[in-house]
């Protein structure tokens, strides 16, 4: 789903809370994951200039869980390991939306390249 | 909905979040509450949250910054509802919000900001308003 407006990261919430409801995600887990989808997705729209989430739910053995991945064509992140230390930003914010969405999740994976854009996959499980 | 409404009860300014807002709506309502402290003179804020299935750090900055804007403007903010999931991943996430008052409820928010005059929630015009004037 698309990532342009502000109005948008309030439809990702709803929609990773519907997803991770129907996989069976307790409450407390359901409410980690749409934080960390609330957290990209908005610097999807602030940072990478907009993009896009695909939202997947998985109900294999042994795991059942959402899958989610963000993705923009924006600027990039020169360095990642900044990006990803508490306090960390360029925009004013507290810094603790890459670094907090990763310890929220079971799975967090990012790649950037700059000049071309961001894409980070994270996963809750239970 | 573009404004989230504030009320007024007694000497305290009511905000009741009841629905996922988006993060214009949110530094809307930073702006209009400390435009209503000045006008009404309040002493106290209490911002209801149980309406709120989560809080990121844009919310939580949010709150922060009302506190701390509202304590400069000599009013004590309270923060009351929050759900224990929305606590456990607070913290996870990284935010403390050492600087927000919280209670359980609205009841003990009011005790905490020294304002229990519920018999007021007519507000501006309810007798025993004292000196407080509200242009809202
Ligand atoms: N999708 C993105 N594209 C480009 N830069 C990004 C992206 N996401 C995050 N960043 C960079 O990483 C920094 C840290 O992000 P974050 O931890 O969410 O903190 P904040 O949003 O408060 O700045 C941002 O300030 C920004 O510089
Ligand atoms: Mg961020």
């Amino acid at each position: 789903m698309p990532i342009r407006e502000s109005d948008d990261v309030v439809r990702v919430r709803q929609a990773v809370r519907v997803q991770a409801v129907a996989a069976g995600l307790g409450l407390v887990d359901q409410t980690k994951i749409v934080t960390a989808a609330s957290e990209l997705a908005r610097n999807t729209l602030d940072y990478g200039l907009g993009g896009t989430v695909r939202i997947e739910t998985f109900t294999g053995n042994p795991r059942r869980g959402v899958r989610l991945t963000f993705e923009d064509n924006g600027p990039g992140i020169p360095d990642l390991e900044r990006a990803l230390t508490d306090g960390y930003t360029t925009g004013g914010g507290l810094g603790l939306g890459l670094s907090g969405a990763r310890r929220l999740c079971n799975e967090f994976e990012i790649e950037s390249v700059v000049g071309q854009g961001t894409r980070i996959t994270i996963a809750r499980w239970k | 909905m573009d404004r989230i409404p504030i009320l007024k009860l007694g000497r305290a300014l009511l905000v009741s979040i009841q629905v996922d807002i988006h993060d214009r709506l949110a530094k809307a309502l930073e702006e209009d509450l400390s435009e209503r402290i000045v006008a009404t003179g309040a002493r106290g804020v209490m911002i209801d949250i149980s309406g709120l299935e989560i809080v990121d750090s844009f919310m939580g900055r949010m709150l922060d910054n009302i506190a701390a804007v509202s304590r400069l403007l000599d009013a004590d903010t309270v923060v009351v509802g929050m759900r224990p999931a929305v606590a456990i991943t607070l913290v996870e996430l990284g935010l403390s919000l050492t600087g927000v008052k919280t209670a359980l409820n609205v009841e003990r928010g009011m005790t905490l900001i020294g304002s229990g005059q519920y018999e007021e929630i007519e507000g501006d015009d309810a007798p025993g308003g004292g000196d407080e004037r509200d242009e809202g």
